[in-house]
Parts: C-alpha cells; sequence; structure tokens
C-alpha cells in the first residue's frame, strides 16, 4: 500500500512538475528566458497554495459531514431517524446532501445588522472568529512526512493563536448590542479562560516526557511498543491517560460543545453571542467552532493518540494519514456521544469543576509524568504515577465534588 | 456496577450508546425508532379519527341514491356557519327533497361533528381523509356537492362500526315503516272491505225496486 501512503504528497508533486512542465513549455514557445528566481518562486508560491486549498477543502468536507452525521448520530441516540430526506434529484442517499441544503439556506437569508450595533466590529467578529480557527491545522502532522508547516514550538504556536477565539467571542457578544450577547460572551470568556489551563498543563505533560514542541516530534516520540503488547501512545500510561481525559474535557470547554455549551445556552440566553447574527455569519461562526473542533481534536490526536502511527506495526499497511483521520473521526464521534448523554453544567458547576478539580489533576499528571519518566518507564515507575494521579482523584472525587454540596436536601413542602 | 467518581457518566454513556447500537439492530422492537416517514407510510388511523364531513348516498348513483334532503338542519346547527345548502326545485318551480347546491367551507369548519349529530336522515358523517392543502386560498377550500358524496361503501370502509349502527338503524326504520304501512293498507282495506260489506247489507235490506217515475 505504499501507493495510497505517498498518495497526497505524489500529488502534490504531479501538479508541481505540471506547472513547471507548462511554464517551460510557455516560455520556450514565446521565447522568452526568465530569470533563474522565478521559477523556484513559483513553485513555492504554487506549493503553498496547494497546502492552503488542500486543508480547506478538506476541513469544509470534514464539517459539511460532521454536521449531518451529527445530527444523525444524535437522533439515533434518542431512537429518531434524523435528516434522511435531502439527496440528488430523486436519489436520497440518507439525507447526506443535507449541507448543502443547509448551506444555500444559510446563504440566501438576509444578513440583518441591529440598529444599535457597532457595525465594524459586529462584521469583523465573525472572521477574527474564522481564521484562526482555519490557520490552526496547519501544524498538526497528518501524516508520514505531511506537516504543512514544521514548527519546532508548534504546539505553542496553536494555543497562541487558538486564544484569539475568546477576542471574536466577546466581539461578538459585545458589538451586537444585545444584553443576551453580552451575557453569553461574558460566560464564554469565562469558560474559555478557566478551561484553558488545564488544556495546556495537559499538552505542557506531553511536552515533558517528549521533550520537544514540535507536533512531530512528538508523533516520533509514541512510536513502538512498551512491554511487548502496549503501543507507546501516551493515552496508554497513567499519567497520560489522566492527561489526555483533561484534555478531551478541556477540548469540549474550547469549542463551546455540550455540556459545555453554556455560553449559547439556548435555554437561558437566546443563543449567546450569536443571537444577533444571522445568514453567512452565523455559518461562519458554525464553521470556525467546528473548524476549531476538529483543529483542537487533531491536537489531541498528535499529543496523546499517536498522531498518524498505526497501534500495532502488522497494521502499517493501512496509510499514515488514514490513520490520523480515523482517529480524528473517533474522536469527533465521542464528542456527540458526550453530546447525547449530558445535560448542560450550571455555571457555577462549570467553574467549580474546572478549578477544583481539572487544575489539580492536570498539576497531578504532571507530578506524575515526571515519576514516570525519571524512575525509566518500568513497573515502579507505573505504580507511582498511578497512585499519583489516582489518589488525589479519589480525594477530589470523594470529598469535593460529594452531593452533600449540591443542593439535593431540597424539601418538598406541597407535594409529597 | 462499581461506584466511582465519575462513574455516573460511564453508565449514561453506555446508555445512549445501547440505544444508538439498538436503533440499527432490534428494528422489530416496537419501542425504537417509532417515526413513521410520513409520504411513504400511512399511519393507519383509528376509526373514530375525523377530520371534515361529507355525504352519504346509497347505490351506484349519487344523485340517485343521496340520503340528503335539504331539509338545513345541520346549514342552522353549524357553529361556525360553514354549509351553504340550497334546495333543488323542479321544471315547474316545485321545491324538491333534495339539494341543488350543498357547499362546504373546510377552512371555516372546526370538525365539530354537530352536523352529523343533528342529521336525522343520517346523511352528514365525518370523513377521515388529511391531505386537503391546496395552492388556493379561496376556490378550492370550499368543498361542492359532487366532491362531498361519497358511498355508504367508502363510510363502511373508513368506519365500520358506526356504519353498520347506521345502517342498523335505517333498516330498522324501513322494516317499521314498511309495516306501519302494512298496517294503514289493511286499514284501508278492511274500512273499504267494510264500507262495501255495509253497502251490500244495505242493498239487501232495500231490495231494487223501480224507481217511481214522476207523473208526468
Amino acid at each position: 500500500m505504499n501507493f495510497l501512503e505517498n498518495l497526497p504528497l505524489a500529488t502534490k508533486k504531479f501538479i508541481l512538475d505540471l506547472v513547471e512542465w507548462v511554464c517551460g513549455w510557455f516560455c520556450s514557445k514565446l521565447g522568452i528566458q526568465l530569470p533563474g528566481w522565478v521559477m523556484p518562486a513559483l513553485l513555492t508560491l504554487v506549493s503553498i497554495l496547494i497546502v492552503i486549498v488542500a486543508l480547506i477543502a478538506v476541513f469544509m468536507v470534514m464539517f459539511a459531514l460532521m454536521s449531518v452525521f451529527e445530527r444523525k448520530i444524535l437522533a439515533r441516540m434518542q431512537n429518531r431517524y434524523g435528516p434522511n430526506r435531502v439527496g440528488f434529484f430523486r436519489w436520497r442517499l440518507c439525507g447526506l446532501f443535507q449541507p448543502v441544503a443547509d448551506g444555500i439556506k444559510m446563504l440566501t437569508k438576509e444578513d440583518i445588522v441591529p440598529r444599535g450595533a457597532d457595525k465594524i466590529v459586529h462584521f469583523l467578529a465573525p472572521i477574527v472568529m474564522v481564521a484562526p480557527a482555519l490557520i490552526l491545522p496547519v501544524i498538526l502532522p497528518y501524516g508520514r512526512g505531511m506537516v504543512p508547516i514544521e514548527l519546532s514550538s508548534g504546539i505553542l504556536f496553536f494555543f497562541a493563536l487558538g486564544a484569539g477565539t475568546e477576542l471574536a467571542v466577546f466581539m461578538a457578544g459585545w458589538s451586537s448590542n444585545n444584553k443576551y450577547s453580552v451575557m453569553g460572551a461574558m460566560r464564554a470568556i469565562a469558560q474559555m479562560i478557566s478551561y484553558e489551563l488545564p488544556l495546556v498543563m495537559s499538552a505542557v505533560v506531553v511536552a515533558l516526557v517528549a521533550g520537544t514542541l514540535s507536533p512531530n516530534g512528538i508523533v516520533e516520540a509514541q512510536g513502538g511498543l512498551s512491554f511487548g503488547f502496549l503501543p507507546n501512545w501516551f493515552v496508554f500510561t497513567p499519567w497520560g491517560f489522566v492527561a489526555c481525559l483533561l484534555f478531551y474535557i478541556g477540548a469540549l470547554a474550547e469549542s463551546n460543545r455540550s455540556p459545555f455549551d453554556l455560553p449559547e445556552g439556548e435555554s437561558e440566553l437566546v443563543a449567546g453571542h450569536l443571537t444577533e447574527y444571522s445568514g453567512f455569519k452565523y455559518a461562519i461562526f458554525f464553521m470556525a467552532e467546528y473548524v476549531g473542533m476538529f483543529a483542537i481534536n487533531g491536537l489531541l490526536v498528535t499529543l496523546f493518540l499517536g498522531g498518524y502511527q498505526a497501534p500495532f506495526a502488522f497494521l502499517d499497511f493501512i496509510p499514515s494519514w488514514c490513520w490520523f483521520f480515523g482517529k480524528l473521526a473517533f474522536l469527533a464521534f465521542t464528542m456527540v456521544w458526550v453530546r447525547a448523554t449530558m445535560p448542560r453544567f450550571r455555571i457555577d458547576q462549570m467553574m467549580q469543576f474546572a478549578w477544583k478539580l481539572m487544575l489539580p489533576m492536570s498539576f497531578a499528571a504532571l507530578i506524575s509524568a515526571a515519576t514516570w519518566y525519571y524512575t525509566g518507564r518500568g513497573l515502579l515507575g507505573w505504580a507511582l504515577s498511578i497512585l499519583i494521579v489516582g489518589v488525589p482523584y479519589l480525594i477530589l472525587g470523594y470529598f469535593c465534588f460529594t452531593r452533600r454540596h449540591t443542593a439535593d436536601n431540597r424539601r418538598y413542602l406541597f407535594s409529597e | 456496577m462499581m461506584n466511582f467518581p465519575g462513574s455516573g457518566i460511564l453508565k449514561g454513556m453506555v446508555v445512549t450508546a445501547r440505544n444508538m447500537i439498538g436503533s440499527y439492530f432490534d428494528r422489530a422492537h416496537a419501542k425504537r425508532l417509532i417515526t413513521e416517514q410520513y409520504p411513504e407510510e400511512r399511519p393507519t388511523l383509528p376509526e373514530a379519527s375525523r377530520s371534515f364531513p361529507f355525504l352519504v348516498f346509497d347505490g351506484q348513483d349519487p344523485e340517485a341514491g343521496m340520503r340528503c334532503v335539504a331539509c338545513k338542519i345541520c346549514e342552522k346547527e353549524c357553529p361556525p356557519q360553514c354549509i351553504f345548502i340550497e334546495q333543488d326545485r323542479d321544471a315547474n318551480g316545485k321545491l324538491l327533497r333534495r339539494p341543488k347546491i350543498f357547499d362546504i367551507d373546510i377552512s371555516v369548519c372546526m370538525g365539530c361533528q354537530i352536523c352529523v349529530e343533528s342529521c336525522p336522515f343520517e346523511s352528514i358523517r365525518m370523513d377521515n381523509i388529511y391531505e386537503m392543502s391546496s395552492c388556493d386560498r379561496f376556490g378550492s377550500l370550499v368543498i361542492h356537492k359532487g366532491q362531498l358524496l361519497k358511498s355508504n361503501e367508502y363510510y363502511r370502509s373508513i368506519n365500520p362500526t358506526e356504519a353498520a349502527e347506521t345502517d342498523a338503524r335505517i333498516e330498522a326504520a324501513r322494516i317499521k315503516k314498511a309495516a306501519a304501512a302494512k298496517v294503514a293498507a289493511e286499514k284501508v282495506a278492511a274500512a273499504r272491505a267494510a264500507a262495501a260489506a255495509k253497502a251490500a247489507a244495505e242493498q239487501a235490506a232495500q231490495p231494487p225496486s223501480e224507481p217511481e217515475q214522476p207523473a208526468p
């Protein structure tokens, strides 16, 4: 399966060769002698364009598929059918063309800007939201040798850029001149800043063990097997498991997905910071949210799930980029699964959860990882690291998050 | 299952996963996927379901078998006044016992069934059709006599129980009427016979004699 493995890179090389050949042919036809620097510059430009187009195309298609599959999976979990009508002329194709219909609807809707809105900021907010979301995926290694931009501190770049989302959300909320928008935006800020911390802390744990901030280096560090049967992915270590869960929960919160969808909780705030948006701007917000979700899931795959690597050597016949996108699809599915399962947090529960459980646990994971690393990754290290993450978890679980602290001893005066 | 912090979340996840897998594989289970895929799957309506009234006719010919006699009781009883009836006349202008026009405006009709309950001739009944949308707000929402007339067989097919009751009632009324007619006929015959007998007796008592001719 070497052919499939090399398919993306080979396609890129083919296009570059084609461009070079066509340019050379035209120049020879017209009898022009190009300066020596033109051709390499042109090829670099074309190469950049290919990567941009490929990334945007892949993520747009994934966004479209996700929007329909999310609804279908959610429906199945609630014993419904979900969208199954929109097809191509008379072929229904299980409703696979739903995103096309949604897109046409969104594009043809009127774009309403409230009279009292700050028009410039209102216009800029979706752009500020979508730009980082589309830049984020460039640092991820999609396959062997398939990193759009090889950054030695890619993880840092990811978090630095990802923090721009908060600004966009607050711009949207503030400029709408609507109390629900501002409340939603303030909740979003509170939530994102609270969860940024455990998110970054759990990434720091991985950086500590892998000894690098480059995504590709982290993936390489997860190759091979430990104890002869366990893939060396970081999720299969005690500290890595905890950090992975923390990162996953943080990712849910960062991408405003249920159960952390308080900023746009439709039962309390109309639609949070999206209240005053309509038409294409609304669609852009959603696109940014979904692409951001894919990006952060891709980072989770890179950090904890071994990136593009197959779990065992005999599974190497499946191309590496298939492994990456397969893991990504699995994570996206679990996000829908979580959404179907859990109710929304209350705002105080959400803050408590971040500061009282996730932050201490991320510190525990850090200490555990250090112990695991310096005791030589053996059985002793395993035992110690399990102890170091397990004991705080049980203490926090039994003493800080028991029912005593919730209002369940409510007395009903009349109904009983 | 063990109880540890966070185990409730896992239990919940198991429940949703089981529902998802179950929705694909135990399709026979009546509790899953109860959604009816409407244009392909039609609901089997219960007998008592009703939408708008229709007129019942007996036999094959709608005009000849029409039960309605244009008594206009339903028109008067109808709370939203959606029925309009005009009685038919023959060539001489004499009123006939059948409607010339019978219109129901279903944009006004509220399906209360009062017309059905007030009809003394078992003529108007509730239909259960529900696909009555039209592109026109006025014309096609007024249903005329030709569309309203539906056979008794159709009524039996949508609501067998009530149709049987109605048929039995009509049959009983017919038998009663026939019996009454027979009694009346017998009475008439008896009276006629008695009259004949009396006349005969009188004739017998008075022997026929030549009427006396008055002398000129």
